[in-house]
């Protein structure tokens, strides 16, 4: 992280969706907390990782910073300016620059519309006209993301899985963003189509210099693209720090288990054998999150004082400038040395 | 299998499965053969598309009569499923033979309690009362781990969570001992550390059962961690198969190759592009001649006289291990050797 300002900058971000109920007249009788209170940065170029469990609110903090979802609490700053509640008309101009690759490439793509019209929508409704025009420009978009030109008036039904999330990248392009929010950008997709789109994605990162807040489940497909990596549990960071801290030194037990439980496909049995853990349970409901560490119901190694006091997300001592672990009582050893020093490159 | 000191319990010959369609036939299957044993768990790999479901549709008699073409032969405990008639199949399945599903949510009915569609198994094929049925289930409840089964017996699949769902799914699927049982990506929804909960599940009992699994996924990580032997299925076909440590180790078919370059690793260097393969899987409705991979493979060109877009490669299993590829053995040492230098250094 740079001292200047950061081109995203979230602090105490909270969403917490009323429940509804009663009768005859309805009443919020509760919330689910999704997200609650949410610190962090992304500088620009730099590519953050969101990883977490379902429901521990990566996507609907992936919504909030594009402002598609009303936040409770908290503030979000877009190159300093405060954007929490902006209108329309002052949201107008940043929503050209932030923009949204979604999961699905089938229901992401409207059916009807040929690609040329889909890629070129966002220009249509920001009054963009480019120079040399803009059927051009998505020419040049479609050669960008590693389409055929060509296929400038084919529609969505005729194309792959994978080439469908090219066309979500190229719309993403269109405006020349400087954030792209990717919500699980492939995991709908097969590992050999997979690779080809984390490619296209880690080009469009490093040549155009856009920043992304890359939003996954997947722990090997982060790890290759963010530099800075969040772990996000029931709607809360628990540990946030560089790649490779993050994977070579995790000081949370969540993130600890998170990596235990990555299948690798490697078989190991002259190897030193990968640490296991295995998490008991499942993951608590946001509407009544456990008090305190939101994680002791599953940690083995909860006191009454996790119980009672949550833990704040600080540099815990140890941890290098920049990695932050949110727990009373932080993990001390490296992870699995041993396995470690058999990849000089990885410690590198 | 490695080891082919006792009779396989399941085998499957020269498997064809095609399906009419409008368009024309779509061979989902083409020629596909392969054993598995009792206590052993085989590993199918493949990616959509490739057949994986399919087969494992057909073992079951799942498929759809009116429309599918089946040639080959599978047996189960020396019984041929497909001159098996419909009663017969429908003892099997459940008793013999059963299945896990993708998607518990789909699987399970909404209307009826979890233990109710456990016992219901349990009756129809021990004839059991109601009674025993529901002690029965509680029991299975209690073995894949549920807690305080006796109280959950009565909810309903929609008071279970995901990875509740998937263990009461198999404890149905178990409920009646079955020799093979047919796990059709049955993590694939599931989040990580819910999954390692559920492949350690699936492993304990078979250790404690001896059951035969057939476990079909496209995650060769999950392969890795219960597979005994692994066989890759590209294009309706099977393109490699051997064990766990063979395949994942030193594979012998580019396919199998690009699958694991493809994949990014939790170590290793980060700074490099992965290398997917390019293109994207055949149509099965009007498949590449030849090879079926050759269209996607790097290595096509390296053979002489393009025997790669002309000739199917021969699938030659010595010992349970084989390739259907037409590089020599030595050519694949070569090109392959990069690798196994990035991968294992």
């Amino acid at each position: 992280m740079s001292n200047a300002t950061p081109l995203l900058d979230v602090s105490g971000l909270t969403k917490h969706f009323p429940i509804k109920g009663g009768f005859p007249i309805r009443r919020t009788v509760g919330a689910v907390q999704a997200v609650d209170g949410l610190d962090f940065q992304v500088a620009e170029g730099e590519s953050l990782g969101l990883v977490g469990e379902s429901g521990c609110g990566k996507s609907t903090t992936g919504r909030l910073i594009t402002r598609l979802l009303e936040p409770t609490a908290g503030t979000i700053s877009y190159r300093g300016e405060d954007i929490t509640h902006a209108g329309r008309r002052q949201l107008a101009p940043i929503r050209s620059e932030i923009q949204m690759i979604f999961q699905d490439p089938y229901a992401s793509l409207n059916p009807r519309q040929t690609v040329g019209k889909i890629v070129s929508g966002p220009m249509e409704i920001n009054d963009i006209n480019p120079a040399g025009g803009r059927e051009n420009r998505v020419r040049e978009l479609l050669e960008i993301v590693g389409l055929n030109p060509e296929h400038y008036n084919r529609f969505p039904h005729e194309f792959s899985g994978g080439q469908r999330q090219r066309i979500g990248v190229a719309r993403a392009l269109a405006l020349e963003p400087k954030l792209i929010v990717a919500d699980e950008p492939v995991s709908a997709l097969d590992v050999s189509i997979q690779a080809q789109v984390v490619n296209l994605l880690q080009k469009v990162q490093q040549e155009l210099g856009i920043a992304f807040v890359f939003i996954a489940h997947d722990l090997a497909v982060v790890r290759h693209f963010s530099q800075r990596v969040a772990v996000m549990y029931l709607g809360k960071i628990v540990e946030i720090a560089d790649r490779d801290d993050l994977y070579g030194n995790p000081r949370h037990p969540y993130t600890r288990a998170l990596l235990s439980a990555v299948p690798e496909a490697t078989v190991d049995d002259d190897g030193p054998v990968r640490e296991r853990i295995r998490l008991v349970g499942d993951v608590p409901s946001p509407i009544s999150p456990p008090s305190g560490c939101r994680f002791r119901t599953r940690c083995w190694k909860a006191t009454d004082k996790c119980a009672s006091e949550a833990p704040p997300l600080v540099q815990v001592e140890g941890n290098k400038p920049g990695h932050l672990t949110a727990c009373h009582y932080p993990e001390t050893e490296a992870l699995v040395p041993a396995r470690l020093s058999k990849n000089p490159e990885a410690a590198a | 299998m490695t080891s082919t000191d006792q009779q396989p319990f399941l085998s499957v010959r020269d498997l064809k499965v095609h399906f009419s369609t409008e368009d024309g036939t779509v061979k989902a299957v083409d020629g596909l053969s392969f054993d598995v044993a009792k206590g052993k768990t085989l590993g199918i790999v493949g990616e959509s598309g490739s057949g994986k479901s399919v087969t494992n549709l057909t073992i079951l008699g799942l498929h759809d009569p009116a429309h599918t073409a089946i040639e080959g032969e599978i047996l189960l405990d020396g019984e041929n499923l497909l001159t098996a008639s419909p009663r017969e199949l429908e003892r099997l399945r459940g008793n013999k033979m059963s299945m896990i599903f993708q998607d518990a949510l789909a699987s399970l009915s909404p209307y009826h309690t979890v233990g109710r569609q456990i016992a219901e198994t349990y009756r129809k094929h021990t004839g059991a009362s109601k009674k025993e049925s529901r002690d029965r289930a509680i029991e299975m409840l209690r073995r894949v781990g549920i807690p305080q089964p006796d109280m959950r017996v009565d909810d309903y699949p929609h008071q279970f969570s995901g990875g509740m769902r998937q263990r009461a799914m198999i404890a149905m699927a178990l409920v009646c001992d079955p020799e093979l049982l047919i796990a059709d990506e049955p993590t694939t929804a599931l989040d990580v550390t819910v999954q390692a909960q559920i492949m350690d599940l699936l492993k304990d009992l078979q250790q404690e059962f001896g059951t035969a699994i057939i476990f079909i996924t496209h995650d060769l990580g999950v392969i890795a961690d219960i597979a005994d032997d692994v066989l890759v299925m590209y294009g309706g076909r099977c393109v490699e198969r051997g064990t766990k440590r063979e395949v994942l180790r030193n594979p012998q078919h580019p396919y199998t190759l690009g699958l694991l370059s493809s994949m990014p690793s939790l170590e290793g260097p980060v700074d490099v592009p992965l290398s997917p393969i390019p293109g994207s899987p055949p149509s099965l409705l009007n498949p590449p001649s030849g090879c079926r991979f050759h269209p996607r493979c790097a290595f096509a060109d390296k053979v002489s006289g393009g025997l790669c877009s002309t000739a199917q490669p021969a699938l030659d299993v010595v010992d349970g291990r084989g390739s259907a590829c037409h590089l020599t053995l030595d050519q694949r040492d070569e090109f392959f050797a990069d690798f196994a230098v990035s991968r294992h250094n």
